[in-house]
């Protein structure tokens, strides 16, 4: 007799089987390389961090994340060459993150955008150096209070924040899975890995301390306020359809589930779960997109934060939220479309309006960036609520076009310095043009491609955005892009004006001359402007090949 | 006893920590608010969970946890570093940037 028989002589199985097994994930690491490289780098920092000699941190963090930067994208173009974007793509992870065109392509874009920003982090010219320290825009020690006795021990002692590294890599993760998160718990912690390390940058700046920490406790609060909103609509969610899969999600509101248990039955039933979810849902998504009733945040933090991370923050964010803003409406919730529409129709529009006309009032040249960001908004909400393959596609290449002249915009504002460090309300900037003709003119670029004149990216991106709306019957939404696109071109050609017809002041700020670092990234960002305008044509059809989500 | 009354209390958990949010002026307290917030979401998992006879609410409750916990950690440190360099912790002070 076997050991088990006799064992089963006083014992019996449980008469309950257990509720349903776990299965060992299987995981598709070389699909995932993108974000895995750029964890393990972000790790890799923390462990620089601990064990490397202060002196040589900023160095070996700079080329770490450089090289994981350069690492993961090299990763998504071998997948994108792989067929990954167009036949070969699927569903990795135990359906937990998609691997698609669209995934891919804002990937890509994240991890350039990001690459180039990072090199702003880096910069260590602009400020004359402090006791034969190289100084960046980062706080010297940010856990000392500002002008206190400790805070100047520790500037002295040319200590610098080289954490930032590590933290960027981190927020880099997350923004990479949350436009390719498939069910809605990996869109939340994908949300959270990418805000927490973002409230901390906003925190740790050089000079303007007590506005940055400010900037930083009304972003956390404020973010930690909407990702809550954004859980609780999960939940409700999750209550309807009984899974959080996307796909599970999507049979369930279109009614084509094959088996329906009596639970499934009782909950499909109420209504009031599922739209009082998905408006929560959206409601913590718009607010990382700054779309108008939740826009709330944007020129504080904007304003308070290091205008490196304002710069990384604007544009990566940006990419990332309409992504997953994008997968959740396309593959979550398409039958919802008829409800979700017309929501969508006021707040574009209510965007679109608001951010352009506020920005008219605004005195402080980073403000007047947020507002036009939040008009920006506006704009991509128009492509998303097209509902064709053409509005994804439009929205890709908007994205595309948007971030690089963020970054390039937000990297010539670092430039601009007085004795307080960057001189960042308007008046100063007067008469810019005179004394600096090709900072002012790089600007003014940039000024143009945020209005959409023609031959810049911001032309190209608009008009592929509007035209898509216009063909998916949202026609009036075009009239009043077109409208504020008109206002918003008012208030950037009134900066272009004040940079190149009016006096210069003789106590004006002056013009620092960067390292090779930022200016690789204010030359990328006009590079990508001009051909973006002049030679769009590839880059719309490679969008167009990314645009379809995989279910 | 009927998990849907466990939703309602969910709800009314909810309803509090917004509330919370939107009238107390002090950083803490406001953060607080928060994690009730959270808390009520992971009783609305739970309840759900148990509604459907499926794992993943209770497993999502656990991330929340530990995302609570991340947070706890990020905004302490911020709220504690703008206390220290105003003496206050009032989010009404906070206002440098006002128009």
């Amino acid at each position: 007799m076997s050991a088990t028989a006799v064992h089963s002589l006083w014992t019996t199985a449980a008469e309950v089987e257990p509720l349903g097994k776990i299965p060992t994930p299987h995981i598709e690491y070389a699909q995932l390389a993108p974000v895995l490289i750029v964890v393990g780098a972000a790790v890799l920092g923390i462990l620089v961090e601990a064990f490397v000699p202060r002196r040589a941190r900023y160095y070996t963090q700079l080329f770490l994340t450089t090289v994981a930067l350069a690492a993961a994208f090299a990763a998504v173009v071998g997948l994108a060459a792989g067929g990954y974007g167009t036949t070969e793509k699927q569903i990795a992870a135990m359906g937990a993150i998609a691997v698609d065109g669209p995934a891919l392509f804002l990937q890509g874009t994240i991890l350039l955008a990001s690459l180039v920003s990072v090199f702003t982090f880096a910069e260590r010219r602009l400020d004359p150096a402090a006791h034969g320290n190289r100084i960046d825009s980062f706080a010297a020690e940010a856990a000392a209070v500002p002008g206190s006795e400790h805070e100047k021990a520790a500037v002295k002692a040319g200590f610098t924040t080289t954490e930032v590294f590590p933290l960027v890599l981190f927020a880099i993760t997350g923004m990479l899975v949350f436009p390719a998160a498939n069910d809605l718990l990996t869109l939340f912690i994908a949300l959270e890995v990418f805000s927490l390390p973002l409230y901390l940058l906003c925190a740790v700046a050089r000079r303007k301390r007590l506005m940055s920490q400010e900037a930083a406790v009304k972003y956390f609060l404020l973010g930690a306020f909407s990702s809550a909103f954004l859980l609780f609509g999960i939940a409700l969610v999750y209550g309807y359809a009984g899974s959080v899969s996307y796909a599970r999600i999507a049979d369930v509101v279109e009614g084509s589930v094959r088996t329906i248990d009596p639970a499934l039955a009782d909950t499909m039933g109420n209504d009031a779960l599922l739209l009082i979810g998905g408006a929560l849902i959206l409601m913590g998504l718009l607010f990382k997109v700054g779309a108008v009733p939740f826009h709330m945040w944007t020129p504080d933090v904007y304003q308070g934060a290091p205008t490196p991370v304002t710069g990384f923050m604007a544009a990566a964010t940006k990419v990332a939220a309409f992504g997953a803003l994008l997968r959740l409406l396309y593959v979550a919730l398409p039958g919802l479309a008829w409800d979700w529409q017309p929501v969508m129709w006021a707040i574009a529009i209510v965007t679109m309006l608001g951010g352009a006309i506020v920005a008219i009032t605004q005195t402080d040249i980073k403000r007047l960036l947020a507002y036009s960001s939040i008009a920006h908004a506006g704009f991509i909400l128009a492509g998303v609520i097209a509902t064709t393959p053409e509005g994804i596609s439009s929205v890709l290449f908007y994205l595309l076009a948007y971030s690089f002249v963020t970054i390039g915009a937000f990297a010539v504002v670092t430039l601009v310095r007085d004795a307080g460090g960057e001189a960042t309300h308007l008046s100063k900037w007067a008469g810019l043009g005179r004394r600096s003709p090709l900072v002012a003119a790089v600007f003014a670029v940039f000024l143009l491609a945020f209005a959409g004149i023609p031959l810049t990216s911001g032309f190209a991106g608009k008009f592929a955005v509007f035209k898509a709306a216009a063909e998916g019957g949202a026609g009036a939404l075009v009239v009043v892009g077109v409208i504020s696109s008109a206002i918003a071109a008012f208030f950037y050609i009134r900066v272009i004006v004040l940079m190149f017809f009016s006096e210069p002041k003789p106590e004006g700020p002056t013009v620092a001359v960067p390292s090779p670092l930022t200016m690789t990234t204010i030359g990328v960002g006009v590079a990508v402007t001009l051909v973006l305008g002049l030679a769009p044509q590839y880059f719309l059809d490679l969008a167009s090949q990314a645009g379809v989500f995989v279910r | 006893m009927n998990p849907v009354n466990y939703l309602y209390l969910a709800a009314l958990l909810f309803t509090i920590g917004a509330a919370g949010v939107l009238i107390r002026r002090n950083a803490i307290v406001v953060f607080m608010c928060v994690e009730l917030m959270l808390n009520a979401c992971n009783l609305a998992f739970v309840a759900f969970s148990r509604m459907h006879g499926n794992l993943d609410g209770q497993i999502i409750a656990f991330f929340t946890m530990v995302v609570a916990a991340a947070e706890v950690v990020v905004g302490l440190a911020i709220i504690v570093s703008l206390f220290r360099s105003r003496h206050s912790a009032s989010v009404d002070d906070a206002s440098l940037m006002k128009l």
